[in-house]
Parts: structure tokens; sequence; C-alpha cells
């Protein structure tokens, strides 16, 4: 690296993986991900905040990776979509995603995700209305809106039958 | 992006010394400073890292929410004594950005947010505001988004706070810190109207930082509400908005603020034209009447005069939705 460029040395856990990394101070937390951990799930679409391909969780909430340096994330903890499914089973989310046809060419997938994750969590979100309010920070080209919605419907159903069974 | 130093602060008075050098500039949740920066419209010589610092806390002491500036724009809207004693607030939060956007931009960020005038925004084209004395080509170019209100020569660029706009309806009070000095500034003279310093966009002077925002408790606050207009349903920023409250004692208007956004190169609000209100009923006549005067000095163009329709519409909703207050 040149040295003549600021850089930062910076202690993350990814997917529950500790990672201490030296990175230019001009890295975002996007291209960090993607280009020195190789964790290229993590789509860049406009690389301006605006599409919404990038999310990730950064202690547990959805952010924009790319508006996000990696320098500031020290001592953070990052979940990307290589940390979603469980080692031999998707994410029920991801499983609704196939089931609902929820995306075409897949590129805004991911990101759609993460994003979805935090609204599926989120009990005081209820409505196909809500539900597309909350996800507006997400693109999707292909305009597979609906069954994107469908998925994340049939999620938060999932979860209201898990928690009547449990009472 | 052109490179800078980066620090990270650990206190706030290591962060007001680091802020002190000039060319500092703090960074807190980052999505207006690192997309401008992406962009090459800001460079700035050093970011200082912000992020730790404990001025999250959101409390209410006495007749008086102080929220910090670092609380996120989430936090603050889901904030229960937000949602019952300043409704307005929760709302326009919630109108404004993506949730992704939301859970990392802070209060103080929000406020500094710059305009999202598309020629400020490109190298391609001059701008008063990003380098001063270059020139608006608003003037005679595309100008369908830009503001009525508060234009000058120099600059037609909105400010495009959403947040700004609520808290300008409730007497809110910004407060500022630098190495040496501290102060409180009434969210109504905080932003500066363009004039012939575009660049100039608040009272914030380098190396001060936002440490709060205090709202004062109030009657009318928990009646407020939030009204924004745009050219998509959501993640889109206002056309026009309208951040109204409003208080009736027996059929007539006791207490009224009523501030607009999307309009003006600040926030707007003009308490003379709210007095027209005090002691009348509220109906189509009394708000036409309030509207004029308001709206009075607005210098639309051609391509933006809609935008008065747009906010007359707003204001007449929200306040004869508060009609029977």
């Amino acid at each position: 690296m040149d040295s003549s460029r600021p850089t930062a040395r910076i202690a993350v856990i990814v997917n529950g993986k500790p990672a201490t990394i030296v990175v230019d101070v001009r890295r975002t937390l996007l291209d960090l991900l993607r280009e020195d951990l190789l964790l290229t799930g993590t789509k860049k679409g406009c690389d301006h905040g605006q599409c919404g391909a990038c999310t990730v969780l950064v202690g547990g909430r959805r952010v924009l990776s790319c508006l996000k340096l990696a320098a500031s994330a020290e001592g953070q903890s990052v979940t990307t979509i290589e940390g979603v499914a469980h080692p031999d089973e998707l994410h029920p989310l991801q499983q609704a995603f196939i089931r609902h046809d929820a995306l075409q060419c897949g590129y805004c997938t991911a990101g759609q995700i993460m994003s979805a994750l935090e609204v599926v969590a989120d009990s005081a979100i209820t409505t196909r209305e809500q539900v597309r309010e909350q996800m507006s920070g997400n693109l999707c080209r292909c305009g597979a809106y609906n069954g994107i919605v469908d998925a994340i419907m049939d999620v938060k159903a999932q979860l209201n039958t898990g928690a009547h069974a449990v009472l | 992006m052109r490179s800078f130093e980066f620090h990270r602060a650990t206190s706030l008075g290591e962060a007001l010394s680091l802020l002190a050098v000039p060319g500092s500039h703090p960074l807190a949740g980052g999505t207006t400073i690192i997309d401008l920066m992406k962009l090459g419209v800001e460079s700035p010589a050093a970011l200082v890292d912000i992020g730790s610092l404990p001025l999250g806390g959101i409390e209410l002491t006495g007749d008086v929410l102080r929220i910090g500036a670092l609380a996120s724009n989430s936090a603050v809207a889901a904030d229960p004594i937000v949602r019952s004693a300043f409704p307005v607030i929760s709302e326009a939060l919630l109108s404004g950005a993506s949730g992704q956007i939301r859970n990392a931009a802070s209060m103080g960020g929000n406020l500094l947010q710059r305009t999202r005038c598309a020629f400020f925004r490109s190298h391609d084209w001059p701008c008063n505001k990003r380098e001063a004395d270059s020139g608006c080509p608003a003037q005679e170019g595309a100008n369908a988004h830009h503001a009525v209100l508060g234009t000058s020569e120099r600059c037609l660029a909105v400010n495009p706070s959403d947040l700004a706009v609520a808290l300008l309806a409730l007497d809110a009070v910004v407060g500022i810190r630098s190495r040496e000095t501290t102060r409180e500034v009434p969210l109504a003279d905080f932003y500066r109207l363009p004039g012939i310093t575009p660049h100039v966009e608040t009272v914030m002077r380098p190396g001060e930082l936002i440490t709060h925002i205090d709202v004062p408790k109030s009657r009318v606050g928990p009646k407020s509400t939030y009204l924004k207009l745009r050219g998509r349903a959501s993640y889109e920023f206002a056309s026009a908005s309208v951040a109204a409250a409003v208080r009736c004692e027996e059929g007539l208007v006791a207490e009224v603020a009523v501030a607009l956004g999307g309009l003006g190169t600040v926030p707007w609000r003009d308490r003379q034209a709210e007095a027209l209100l005090l002691g009348q009923p509220l109906n189509d006549e009394t708000i036409a009447v309030f509207c004029r005067a308001l709206l009075a000095p607005a210098r639309p163009t051609e391509a933006n005069r809609y935008k008065l329709d747009l906010a007359r519409g707003a204001i007449h909703r929200t306040l004869m939705r508060s009609a029977s207050c």
C-alpha cells in the first residue's frame, strides 16, 4: 500500500469472525467487504445511497455499506448475506424469496434480504403498505416488488404462528 | 475521493480540538458527507469520527426534551416521548430517506445535510454554493425542483431537511459547542438565506459542532403533524411539505405554527402570517388569507410555480384536519 496515503487499522467482527485489517481511510465498508474480505454477496449498485443493493447489518441494524467508511466501523459487528443462512439450511427469508419468485436477475436480492431482516423483526410493521414503505430504500429494476412483499409477509406470518405455538 | 486524515475522537474535548484545525469536518452517520466526497463536492482535509461520543441521548428534563446530536433518525422517530409530545418530529423523520439511512443518519447531520440541487452536486456545472461567484445555472436552466421562497440571484437551492421543518414549527433550539464557546441558537435563526453568499448556509462557525437539539414542551406539540408531497410515494425529497401545530379554544385559533419544506432555500415560517389566524375559526377563507400572506414573498419560475399550489393544498388539508381541535 502506498505509504503516502493515510491508513487506519480497524478491528471488526464480520459474520461472527474477528478481523483486523489496515485500510486506506477512503475505503468504504462495501469495498472492504468485497475487495479485502472477498465477501462478494454484498453488491455495489449506485454507490451513492440511492439503491440499497449494498445493505448490511451493523450492530444488528440495516445500513448502507457504500456510505460508511470502513475506518468508522472500528469495533463494530457486521453481518452480510453470507452470514444469514444456517450451515445446512437457508434462512426462512431466503426460502420465502425463492418460494414467492421475489427476484429475477438477483442483483438487488442480497440487499433486499438484509433490509427485510429488520422489517421482519419489527412487530410494529404489520401491513403490506407498511412493508412497502419500509422497503422503499431497496430498488429492484426487474420489478419483483410484489413477490418481495409476499415473501416478507409470509415470514411475518410464520413468526406469528410460531409465537402462538409457544403460547 | 481525495485523501484526508482520519481521526477517531474518544471524547468531546478531543473532538473539538481536532475540529479546531482548519479543513476538519466531523463524521457521524456519513450519509451526506461520504456521498459528497465521492462526488468531489466536499474534500475535507481531515475527518473527525465523532461516532463513539456520548451524544446520543433523548431525555426529558422539566419542560424541555433534549435530543443528542448523535441520536439516530430511527431512534428519535421511534422514541415514545417524541411520538406523544411531538409527533411532527417522528412523522417528518419517517417521511425522510430510507430505513437504512435513518439508522445511520444523526440528528445533527440531518440539520446540516446539503441541498439536492443537481447543479450543486455535479462538477459539470458552476455553482455559487460549491464555488463562490462561479454562477448559478438554475436561474435560467432546469429549476422545477428549486426554491420559490428565500431565493436570490445567486442561488435557488432548496434546503432538503424534513426534520428542520418540524423543529422550526416547534421553536426548537440548537446547542453548539466549539473548543472555546458554547451557545444555543433558535432553529429560526440557524439557517441563513443565500443572498450573495450562498456557500454560507448556517450560522455555524469553523470548529463548531452541534451537540444537541432542545425542544420545548408545548400545548400544541401533541397535536402537531407533518404532510409531505413528493414525486413518488416514498424515499424522495419534498416537493412541498407542511409541519403544522394548531390549538383552538371554543372554535377559534388560540395557537398556531406552520412551517414549510421543499419551497424555501431555508425552512420557512412567518409568524406575522400566523397572527392572521389567531382568534379566527379555521375555514377555507381564513386559511386562504393565511396562505396569501405566507406565500406573498414567493418568486416562482415558470417551472416551479406548481409548488405554490402544492403548498396551499397541503396547508389547507393539514389545518382543516386539525379544525376539530
